[in-house]
């Protein structure tokens, strides 16, 4: 008797710790796939897997076997056709023609590279370990949180769809109990009775005839007054949508994109103004991205224009603030839309227009925006000269006091990735509700 | 066809346990009444094709410990199935008492009816009966072995770090293919007295372990006639020349602690379960697929097939045991079940008409006229390697086209050595024999010495065959694991035969500057 056993139900993921492993040691690769992929995907595409390739010298199990080339070897093969014993045949170039079906299998380690794909989580984990991220910051990012109704009890009012069949036929029981409605079974034997009555030749003004029809006449009459059904009956179930305390946001992303920024800092903001959408793509329903890029005047554009085309002329970083003010008011109305905005750049302005820039923050964009971040993007030289915060060129000097005033600002100086996190550091940094409401504030009630 | 056909076992492609059961009773009646198989109990475990990949990474073994190879191979092979290229076994099955097979799922009514035929009887009763695996694996114990092995690898992961544990099991990969005893039977223990043995082995260890004795000044070192001596005893305590090298490390390295000595012991008594399976590929896969196809007709003679799942059967044989040519681009080596299950067929037909060549060739069987007892004696005294120089015949040879190339690497020229005509015969067998001899596959490499008294660098010498090299980018690598196991440096000769001196040109060192 064989003994038969279903497995398909054992729990899933058996291997997953090997995977662990092996991405673990595959980590170097993985973070140039990466940081490569990250460079071709849009800001807003951050949010999947990707597949890899990886060149198997990088994992290789290597074993002590019989090179390939070299000495003297025999195989023996099928399919003879038309050799005779002595037959002298040319090699092809490159070599390995007859493999004698062994070295093929050592392992499968014939190719070159191979391919699997990344889980989105797995591809998050990567970035994220870039950016250093505080872990709960990362699970938070990682959480895809969606709406869901949940059931709320009973409630008196409703649509026919959720009526509740059960509840509404018990109270409807329980009401033509207690106030002694007729049942059709009494009613129809009462209405036999007659009919035999009748039928026996009893006249109507006979006077147990008029007493049955009496009684009939007082059931029915009782009927109508306790109805079947009532609407005081009714009872519906409720579902209460899980109130998601957002609605939608518009995140401005704005860089300075003169002569100055170089790939290394396109890069970097890049990075930033990611970072930022993925937050902000985990609370709100809806995203809008405007990009707005600035020399001496500023210009809304396109993502892909916004990263890769270059542009010079001088910079004057009051025009993409006042570009900026002019969209809010057009297009994105602060009582419908909570507004974020992400500014990089490298800190050069024209002289005199920081002032102007540190007075349309105070004046028009700061009460209107949930969070202003600014990053300032430096070599590494310069960070060391500028190591003092409150030291800096014009615009970083105007924009001080602007942090100063407004707790919503945020400024940082980044050369490196892992110090673009501390630039979010208030938005992530309170606990779950408070986060929520801080972020909230502005949502239309 | 017989006049009252039985009804059949099944219809259709569906399968549910009660159909798969029925069916297993018809198989088991043919197998072991019929066929006179003996084989383990057998459990047979329905999975799903993820957890056949998984099955797949961890060398098709239920329990495993943690490795990334395995990770590597299950991402692999997972993408490779996912997109297409590739199916998957129908079965898996293992050299077990139970035996556990594992079908799929997927698998039609028809298909897990071949599969159990197949894997649950051929590969079973081959397990059970080969003289390899009877010697040199424990069916009884080999599950409970690799819990023990999966629990503590978990251990020490926990106790030293993943990072260490990996360090060491890499290494011991790397020697994997020079972890088993190729002539030396192992002892085989019970678990339960091989637990005892290991606690024993550890509490000595903890026990008699002096610090002091490291700063005892070596007084040997004084005179030479005493040094030489002391020399010559510590080598033949060595036990050299030692093939095994997982087990000379394990036994002798300076530096490893008494966990990693246990992991070594781990990846060693692995490979060595799977050294009869390497050396008899062709006779386990022809015995397997020599018995499906004699029960699936078997049931079909008797009426409990329907023509379309024997068409089905049919089908899926042909494919597995398909023969490419040499130059028709599919990679051109011989199918090991193409092989094995035509030469298993030939001694049925050597047995029961015979012509004038075969009686020429098999006096002993031809005509013997009891073919199930010829077969079951080759598969029980045989592997590969003898198997074909016994028993390929050369109507085989004619039929498969088989020929010979040699390959020499000073040679512009392959050369024809033999095929398949009254010459070439007994040449093209021989040499078919030996490219099924692991012994001549897989390089010979062995602990020549070890300077215990002077500076301990291991010495292994890797003796060529037919002026074969090593591979050298592989052997790189490995010697630098080694060095890790072995904690000094580790040189490689290779010597060309009984050459004595090393070919300046392979020799390798791994030495502590290098790094």
């Amino acid at each position: 008797m064989p003994h038969f056993i279903d497995r398909r139900e054992n729990p899933k993921d058996k291997s997953l710790g090997n995977r662990q492993r092996f991405l673990r040691r595959a980590r170097a690769r993985l973070r140039e796939v990466v940081d490569e992929s990250i460079k071709k995907r849009g800001i807003t595409d951050l949010d999947k897997g990707e597949v890899v390739t990886i060149p198997t010298r990088d994992v290789r199990e290597p074993r002590l076997r019989s090179a390939r080339e070299g000495g003297r070897r025999d195989y023996v093969l099928p399919g003879n056709k038309e050799f005779e014993k002595g037959d002298q045949l040319p090699k092809p170039p490159g070599g390995g023609a007859g493999e004698g079906g062994r070295e093929a299998s050592d392992g499968g380690e014939g190719e070159d590279a191979f391919e699997f794909a990344l889980t989105r989580e797995e591809f998050l984990d990567l970035f994220f370990e870039d950016l250093e991220l505080p872990d709960l910051v990362k699970t938070d990012l990682r959480d895809v949180t969606t709406t869901k109704y949940r059931r709320a009890g009973i409630s008196p009012v409703g649509t026919p769809t959720n009526l509740n069949l059960l509840r509404t036929m018990r109270n409807s029981y329980g009401r033509r109990l207690a106030l002694g409605r007729p049942k059709t079974s009494t009613i129809a034997a009462l209405e036999a009775e007659i009919t035999r009555a009748r039928a026996d030749g009893a006249a109507d003004d006979d006077e147990t005839l008029a007493a049955l029809l009496a009684e009939l006449d007082l059931l029915e009459r009782r009927r109508r007054w306790v109805p079947y059904i009532d609407p005081i009956d009714l009872r519906f179930n409720t579902f209460e949508a899980k109130p998601e305390p957002n609605t939608q946001a518009v995140m401005f992303c704005l860089m300075d994109v003169s002569g100055s920024m170089g790939e290394r800092e396109k890069d970097l903001a890049k990075r930033f103004f990611m970072l930022l959408h993925l937050f902000l793509a985990r609370r709100y329903e809806r995203t809008d991205l405007v990009f707005i890029r600035h020399t001496h005047e500023a210009r809304e554009v396109d993502e892909d224009t916004f990263f890769h085309s270059r542009e010079s002329g001088g910079t004057v970083v009051s025009t993409v603030l006042r570009e900026m003010r002019d969209i809010v008011a057009d297009r994105y109305p602060s009582s419908s839309w909570n507004i974020y905005a992400a500014q990089a750049s490298d800190g050069e302005n024209f002289t005199g227009d920081s002032g102007r820039c540190a007075a349309l923050l105070h004046e028009a964009l700061m009460p209107l925006c949930q969070y202003f971040a600014y990053v300032e993007i430096l070599d590494a030289r310069e960070m060391e000269i500028f190591r003092d915060t409150s030291q800096g060129a014009e615009l970083w000097r105007h924009y001080l006091g602007v942090a100063e005033r407004w707790s919503n600002f945020a400024m940082k100086r980044v050369s490196s990735p892992a110090e673009i996190y501390p630039v979010f550091r208030e938005l992530f940094h309170t606990a779950g509700g408070e986060r929520a409401e801080a972020a909230l504030r502005r949502m239309p009630s | 066809m017989t006049a009252h056909r039985r009804k059949p076992l099944f219809e259709g492609a569906e399968w549910d346990f009660a159909t798969m059961e029925r069916t297993y009773e018809a198989i088991q009646r043919v197998a072991l009444d019929d066929l006179g198989l003996d084989v383990y109990p057998n459990q047979i475990e329905i999975i799903s094709s993820e957890q056949m990949l998984d099955a797949y990474a961890s060398h098709g073994m239920p329990l495993m410990y943690r490795h990334w190879s395995f990770g590597k191979h299950f991402a692999r092979e997972a993408e490779l199935y996912r997109r297409g290229r590739t199916g998957l076994a129908y079965e898996i099955v293992i050299n077990s008492n139970p035996c556990i097979s594992y079908n799929m799922e997927g698998n039609t009514m028809a298909l897990q009816a071949l599969v159990m035929a197949h894997a649950a009887f051929g590969h079973n009763h081959f397990f059970k009966n080969n003289y390899l695996f009877r010697q040199w694996t424990d069916a009884e114990a080999i599950l409970e072995y690799l819990d023990f092995a999966r629990t503590y690898i978990a251990e020490a992961e926990e106790r030293h770090g993943v990072v260490e544990v990996e360090a060491v099991l890499d290494a011991a990969h790397a020697l994997m293919d020079q972890g088993v005893f190729r002539y030396r039977r192992p002892p085989r223990l019970s678990m339960a007295a091989r637990d005892a043995k290991r606690l024993a082995r550890e509490d000595y260890e903890a026990r008699t372990f002096n610090d002091l004795w490291r700063t005892v000044p070596g007084a040997i070192a004084e005179d030479p006639d005493a040094r030489a001596e002391e020399l010559r005893r510590r080598k033949a305590q060595l036990d050299l020349p030692q093939e095994n090298l997982l087990y000379f490390l394990e036994k002798h390295s300076p530096v490893l602690h008494t966990w990693q000595r246990e992991i070594l012991r781990i990846v060693r008594t692995i490979a060595q379960y799977f050294y009869p399976q390497k050396q008899t590929k062709v006779m386990n896969e022809g015995c397997a697929t020599f018995v499906h196809h004699y029960i699936m007709n078997a049931l079909y003679d008797d009426g409990l097939l329907t023509e379309g799942a024997m068409l089905e059967a049919l089908h899926n044989h042909s494919n597995v045991v398909f023969q490419g040519e040499f130059d028709d681009g599919r990679g051109g080596g011989l199918n090991p079940y193409a092989l094995g299950f035509a030469m298993m067929r030939d001694i049925r037909r050597i047995c029961e008409a015979p012509d004038d060549e075969d009686r020429t060739w098999f006096p002993d069987i031809a005509g013997h006229g009891d073919w199930r007892g010829v077969l079951k004696d080759a598969w029980a005294n045989y592997r590969d390697e003898s198997f074909i120089q016994q028993f390929l015949s050369p109507r085989l040879i004619r039929e498969f086209k088989l020929f010979t190339l040699s390959d020499a690497a000073e040679d512009p020229h392959y050369t024809v050595q033999a095929i398949h005509d009254e010459r070439g015969y007994r040449d093209v067998r021989r040499r078919l024999a030996e490219m099924y001899d692991l012994s001549r596959i897989e390089p010979d490499i062995q602990v020549a010495d070890v300077d215990l008294l002077g500076d301990r660098e291991l010495q292994l010498r890797h003796t060529m065959r037919d002026g074969i090299p090593l591979a050298a980018e592989d052997r790189e690598r490995v010697l630098a694991h080694l060095k890790t196991l072995w904690g000094y440096d580790v040189r490689l000769d290779s010597t060309d035969g009984a050459e004595a001196t090393p070919r300046e040109s392979a020799t390798t060192r791994a030495t502590t500057s290098d790094e």
